[in-house]
């Protein structure tokens, strides 16, 4: 077990995380009953605060705190005990995260920030909700760079070494979220905290929205790496075997500093003021980043296939019977990882230049993003709640709580198919995003596309309710495990960290010369970025004032 | 870099039509939309 | 650095229908103007009313095969009178906003267009098929984003 400091540093974050988890989810349900016209709020509540704080609270607060519990967590274990300097700049990392979350939640509650989690410009926002989201960015660098120095401790102690695959992966995440964070840092700095405040009239819109998805698509790996290093890490534990090939793992994820950011432009292939050029090459570059992941799916199952044929499966698919299907932390992330395959194929749909035009800003997109962050990468975090609270808390994973776990993620993805699949049939029919009820005044296109089997509000509502539902039952046992469940005594009582062992002996020491990495990714980043910008600098329009329109 | 482990001793018969499976639903779901595109 | 013989085969195929995914997009894009909507004209946005084409916004006909069509749109709606346009021309259509972002999207269509303030967004579309068409704006813009459409008839 790691160190009690570090234990409570990780339950704090998990403890921030399904609270915005619970609040999150709640305002999923009511989306969904709104949409169907069988809800009307009260006239202090509108349908765009709740889906402002339903993607802020769950897409951003959920996720991060998460990742920084598992990571806090995974590095102490793999790396040992945090030094004084790391545990006490976790706990800032943690509180100054915790207060720009306080501060943004605040702003959207008050009504003042109706601008969802996109903020774009020139919606103008109350200025703290925007200095809320900064604070939300500084506090995880905080956190950020306390592991790094713990993993730069570590280094120093073993000159010429490898380090554990666990803390490789963490650090390559936390290289890239660093990059990702200028582009969101540098628009809510400089443009719309100024602008906010009133301390400059006008904003470069067409800039403010380039530089939040410099940010805004790294965002989404920042997500999926951590579920990956869960795939790669701890599943072959689950399954009994090592890590299929340490060098391709760690490939992988140095594939991912390089192409994970110069991309953002692929959320904007439909707008002015970029040339097709730089769309296409954003493009092209968006394509790259596909291949870890085609590499991971082949790790994945090759893992399955080594692991059931050990325990005798034969044939070209007795290994997939041979599973450990009774388990709960398996299991879950294995739908997740059957989640992201339309997920990740819905995902080049969406890159693919003119065909996005298909589907951008369609209910597809939201289909698309449920069964992205919202199974492959929810799940995967769920299947790790299931050990690491009790891990941390030194209770019980009883057999009833286990059979519940069954439940959730059943649940979770009966519900998520109805809605997600209802999602996707809508938007390629052409049903818009972010609306709240409308039939459009009954025009007869929009008539049609609510009149499918499955393409109708029913559908959605009803795999929302099963959503909720499965979200109240994931409290139960977070709170459970938390704080109720009876203590592990026996050494078989206690809740292990299930850490694969991973064959380094083959792995080029090179993947793990980071200058190298970050240094590519710099200079991919500046190719794809450096001209397109400059020119929305120097050939801009007249900046917009401010539009309050809520 | 590493020459002694050989491609025989592991049978991944089962992963590569898994893999293959992955990417047919990638490709069908691609021509889908690319059809769909045309069409409009 | 090891990969299994069907890892290869696996990342050989992944990489070249993604290799064909592209040359099928930017070939048709480029080669036959398939591109998606944009442009890098730009605009006061304070200033589009007195501003061409927008002074004048709705259709009109360029030439024997052109007709262009210029919108403004505006929290919640636009300003587009006596959208009618035939089938089988060429339409070019000319967007801006005097406000917030939104979009000027035509269901059942590849006019799915991204409106930014300062900005004009342009895109090409021939209509095969007659009839009224829905307008809508698919960018969330305020209170009443999902009570901002038009309709547009094709004759």
């Amino acid at each position: 077990m790691i160190a009690q400091p570090e234990r409570k540093i990780a339950l704090w974050h998990l403890g921030v995380a399904y609270t915005a988890f619970l609040i999150g989810t709640l305002m999923g349900v009511l989306q969904v009953f709104i949409r169907n016209d069988a809800l009307q709020l009260p006239a202090w509540l509108d349908y765009y605060q709740i889906l402002t704080a339903h993607g802020v609270l769950l897409a951003l607060i959920y996720t991060t705190f998460f990742i920084f519990a598992f990571f806090i967590t995974g590095m102490s274990k793999s790396l040992g005990s945090f030094g004084p300097k790391v545990r006490l700049f976790s706990w800032i990392g943690l509180w100054v995260t915790l207060l720009g979350t306080v501060m943004a939640t605040v702003m959207i509650v008050a009504g003042e920030a109706s601008v969802l989690y996109t903020f774009y410009a020139p919606l103008k926002a109350n200025g703290f909700y925007y200095v809320g989201l900064a604070l939300v960015i500084v506090g995880t660098w905080i956190s950020s760079f306390a592991l790094v120095g713990h993993y730069m401790v570590w280094r120093r102690n073993n000159k010429g070494q490898l380090s554990p695959l666990f803390a490789f992966m963490t650090v390559t995440t936390i290289i890239l979220w660093i990059i990702a964070c200028l582009g969101v840092v540098a628009t809510v700095l400089f443009q719309y905290i100024p602008w906010a405040f009133g301390w400059t009239d006008t904003i470069n819109v067409e800039l403010s929205r380039s530089l939040f998805w410099y940010f805004g698509h790294p965002l989404v790996y920042f997500w999926l790496l951590p579920a990956y290093i869960a795939w790669y890490t701890i599943v072959p534990k689950l399954l009994g075997v090592k890590v299929f090939s340490d060098s391709l793992a760690r490939l992988a994820f140095v594939l991912f500093i390089l192409f994970s950011i110069p991309v953002g432009f692929h959320h904007q292939l439909t707008e002015p003021g970029i040339s097709n050029f730089w769309k296409f090459l954003q493009v092209v570059l968006t394509f790259m980043v596909i291949v870890p992941s085609l590499m991971t799916a082949f790790s994945m199952f090759a893992t399955f296939e080594i692991s059931g044929r050990q325990k005798g499966g034969t044939g070209l698919f007795g290994w997939f019977k041979k599973l450990p299907w009774r388990d709960v932390r398996f299991t879950s992330i294995f739908i997740a990882m059957a989640f992201f395959i339309p997920g990740g194929a819905g995902g080049i749909i969406n890159a693919s230049f003119q065909l996005n035009e298909v589907v951008h800003n369609t209910l597809w997109i939201v289909g698309h993003f449920h069964i992205t962050v919202g199974t492959p990468v929810a799940m995967t975090f769920m299947g790790l709640t299931f050990w690491l609270i009790p891990y941390l808390t030194g209770r019980r994973f009883t057999k009833r709580m286990q059979r519940l776990g069954f439940v959730q993620i059943i649940t979770w993805s009966i519900g998520m198919l109805l809605m997600s699949t209802a999602q996707h049939v809508l938007g390629l029919m052409g049903a818009p995003r972010r609306t709240a009820y409308s039939g459009y005044n009954d025009h007869p296109s929009a008539m049609e596309w609510f009149d499918g089997i499955i393409s109708n509000h029913v559908t959605m509502a009803i795999g929302g309710t099963i959503l909720f539902l499965s979200a109240m039952i994931l409290m139960y046992i977070v709170i459970m495990t938390m704080f109720v469940s009876p203590k592990a005594e026996t050494p078989e009582q206690m809740v292990e960290f299930p850490l694969a062992e991973s064959d380094m002996s083959h792995t080029p020491k090179w993947l793990e010369n980071w200058w190298i990495w970050i240094g590519i990714a710099a200079a991919l980043i500046i190719i794809a970025y450096a001209i397109p910008l400059t020119h929305m600098i120097q050939h801009a329009p007249p900046g917009s004032k401010g539009f309050i329109t809520w | 870099m590493d020459k002694k482990q050989s491609d025989h001793d592991v049978n991944l018969k089962g992963t590569l039509v898994s893999v293959f499976f992955v990417g047919i639903v990638i490709v069908a779901m691609w021509v889908a939309v690319y059809l769909m595109y045309l069409a409009r | 650095m090891h990969f299994h013989k069907y890892e290869k085969i696996w990342l050989s195929f992944g990489i070249v229908s993604l290799i064909v995914f592209l040359s099928v997009v930017g070939v048709s894009a480029f080669s036959q103007n398939h591109t998606p909507s944009g442009g890098m004209d730009t605009i006061d946005p304070e200033k589009v009313n007195e501003t061409a084409p927008f002074d004048n916004p709705g259709v009109t006909q360029l030439d024997e095969d052109t007709y262009q069509v210029a919108i403004v749109a505006l929290a919640f709606g636009y300003n587009a009178p006596d959208l009618r346009v035939p089938a089988g021309k060429e339409i070019i259509f000319k967007v801006t906003s005097t406000d917030v972002v939104h979009s000027f999207t035509i269901d059942n269509t590849k006019v799915n267009m991204m409106v930014v303030p300062g900005r004009v967004t342009t895109k090409s579309y021939t209509f095969d098929e007659p009839g009224k068409y829905l307008i809508l704006c698919n960018e969330y813009c305020g209170t009443g984003h999902h009570m901002m459409s038009a309709e547009i008839e094709v004759y």
